[in-house]
């Protein structure tokens, strides 16, 4: 059943738009993250449905009810930070209990839940610091057991995670979906950072510039992009000009050596060929597609050597290999072969122009 | 192995290089903090020379300490100490409740008026008291609000004044005090709590600029205690009034009653720095962090 929806959402800021047509409906318990890069609107849509911004138009709802206009403090809605936000004047039990004391609760309620989601949040005997005494993500974590405390019904995180070093994400990451999954509650989640989203959500919402591109599960955006945004934004794409030679067949040249893709080509003429780097190989073994070039750099990612291949007149194509310390990585300067399968041939049309064409072949696909 | 031997010049040769470079190097030091020590001493005697001063004139009444006796004699020094005092901290607290939440407001949601606002609250240093105390004088000593004609208007018209006086000081620190803490992002947290303005204000802006509103309470008691013009002309029993009365009537004791009133000040500001040190530790240690 739809628990959260957001109905034609839109936001002006004077004359520029923030957010244009905005639609989503999100299930009880759903883990529904928006992803994009800053100024794509996601954080505004996110402060609609807490409440901090009013929509120029559209309907927001939660459980049937329809908040659009209601004033932050009277949803029920919890909210996390990018910057925390924890109220410096008050122990951290007294930062978890803030919202059930506003609330109005019995003293020894307040107390029993603080103590409850202190341990959800391992951090059971912490609650009589204040949050300078905690690491920034003790205090993250703090800041989501206050925003819970209140037993909202949707939870908001925005970028959560972003002020925190590349260890601690991860680990914290890990422990806000397992803490969302035990409680069931609905949530968004904004980030620029599409690790995250692809890792977390249910579901992802891809903004750009005030728009959805996509909706779609992690899987289903990263290898059934809908948009070249999409495609572009999420993971590393190779964007290669491609001619059609046989459209209906999937034939087409790039930088004059023949390919073949697996989806039937309805335009004719330049098109635009993406590649994911995970999908080629060096070497013959990748599949019939067949190119060649020679090696321009070479760069050690730890458990990921990618290599930069430029094809005779310029294109270049990035592929990935693992790491394997028994095998020697191409040099600069190589003349190399590289090779993938048709399905990996993703053609997009055109100059990037018309995105309906391309969810079409997309479909068709 | 005693005596010099084949190594025997050496540590010598590496003592002298130790002793060398410090004392090369101190010469200069010193020379250069040279200019900074004078500044220093000039300045300590710029402040202390004229208390000294005053103390050792004050000391000529016979018999000794005398002057201090005839001032602490008087129930006119108490009275109008403590009506100044009480007067300072209406003034403080009638501040406070205007101005937190108008810079608070500002801060948050007016930040386009905040250059206006500024140049308000700094009017009270262009505007002379004696200007300020006669447009109310004019205003509200007859027509609808006849607040001059009674002690008690008069004292609610000292009140409004010196809250205007103190407009500068208090605007300046509680401002301060906003920037230190991210207000919007407190008061989206205390708004997704459930929380009301209200709410907002008193538990969480409040505590967190407490020590600005110290700092700003601190100077705006010590304009009120020492103001003269608009006490005078609102005819109120105020220490400014007090001093400057027997300043023209007695030699040795207006001496003794500015270093009263210096000590009390001093003490006062000890008791806001002690008041204020907790929180301002954690303030200071919250945005290090």
């Amino acid at each position: 059943m739809t628990f959260l929806t957001l109905t034609g959402i839109q936001k002006q800021f004077g004359t520029s738009v923030a957010v244009r047509d905005f639609n989503l409906s999100a299930e009880k318990g759903e883990f529904v993250s928006f992803l994009g890069p800053s100024g794509c609107g996601k954080t505004t849509t996110l402060r609609m449905i807490a409440g901090f911004e009013q929509p120029s138009a559209g309907r927001i709802t939660i459980d049937g009810e329809d908040i659009t206009y209601r004033p932050p403090n009277r949803r029920n809605v919890g909210m996390v930070f990018q910057s925390y936000a924890l109220f410096p004047n008050m122990t951290v039990a007294g930062n978890i209990g803030f919202g059930m004391r506003v609330r109005k609760r019995p003293g020894s309620d307040v107390q029993k839940r603080v103590s409850e989601l202190l341990e959800l949040i391992n951090l059971p005997d912490k609650g009589d610091r204040f949050p300078y005494q905690l690491s920034g993500g003790q205090q993250q974590r703090v800041a989501l057991a206050r925003a819970l405390a209140i037993e909202p019904q949707v939870l908001l995180l925005d970028e959560p995670l972003s002020a925190l070093d590349a260890k601690i994400r991860v680990a914290l990451r890990k422990e806000i979906r397992s803490i969302q999954r035990q409680l069931g509650i609905t949530t968004v989640y904004v980030t620029h950072d599409q690790e995250e989203a692809l890792s977390l959500s249910d579901r992802v919402v891809v903004m750009s510039e005030g728009r959805i591109e996509q909706i779609g599960a992690p899987p289903e955006i990263y290898n059934f992009p809908a948009t070249p945004f999409v495609a572009s934004f999420v993971g590393t794409l190779n964007l290669l000009a491609a001619r059609v030679v046989d459209g209906p067949s999937g034939r087409l040249t790039i930088d004059g050596q023949e390919i073949r893709s697996a989806q039937a080509i309805a335009s004719t003429g330049k098109v635009t060929v993406a590649l994911r780097p995970e999908a080629v190989e060096l070497g013959e073994a990748g599949g019939p597609n067949r190119l060649t070039g020679s090696v321009e750099d070479v760069s050690f990612l730890g458990s990921i050597v990618r290599t930069r291949v430029r094809l005779g007149e310029g294109a270049t194509v990035s592929l990935d290999t693992f790491n394997d310390p028994g095998l020697a990585a191409a040099t600069v300067g190589d003349t190399v072969t590289v090779s993938f399968p048709p399905e990996a041939a993703l053609v997009l049309a055109g100059e990037a122009s018309a995105e309906e064409s391309i969810e079409q072949a997309i479909a068709e696909g | 192995m005693t005596g010099p031997g084949p190594f025997g010049r050496h540590p010598d040769a590496i003592d002298s290089v130790a002793d060398g470079p410090p004392a090369v190097e101190t010469r200069p030091s010193r020379l250069r903090s040279l200019p900074w020590w004078i500044v220093f001493i000039i300045g300590i005697l710029y402040f202390f020379l004229p208390l000294l001063g005053t103390f050792a004139f004050s000391l000529r009444a016979q018999p000794l300490f005398s002057a201090y006796a005839i001032v602490t004699d008087d129930p006119q020094f108490f009275a109008t100490l403590i009506y100044s005092f009480v007067v300072g901290i209406l003034t403080i607290i009638v501040s406070t409740v205007l101005i937190v939440p108008t810079a608070y407001w500002v801060r948050l949601r007016l930040p386009r008026l905040r250059p206006y606002v500024e140049f308000i609250t700094l009017l009270p240093f262009v505007v002379p008291p004696i200007i300020l105390v006669f447009g109310l004088l004019r205003t509200y000593g007859s027509g609808p609000l006849p607040l001059a004609g009674s002690d008690f208007g008069s004292n609610i018209l000292l009140v409004a004044a010196y809250t205007v006086l103190s407009l500068p000081y208090m605007y300046r620190a509680v401002d301060t005090g906003l920037r230190a803490i991210d207000i919007r992002s407190l008061t989206e947290a205390s708004q997704s709590l459930g929380a009301g303005w209200p709410t907002i204000l008193w538990r969480v802006i409040f505590p967190n600029v407490r020590t600005s509103i110290l700092s700003g309470a601190f100077l705006t008691l010590a304009i009120v205690v020492g103001e003269y013009t608009i006490a005078t002309f609102l005819a109120r029993p105020a220490f400014g009034p007090y001093i400057s009365l027997i300043g023209g009537n007695l030699a040795y004791e207006p001496a003794a009653v500015s270093l009263i009133s210096f000590g009390l000040t001093w003490i006062a500001m000890g008791f806001i720095s002690i008041v204020g040190r907790r929180s301002r530790t954690r303030l200071q240690l919250t945005g290090a962090h």
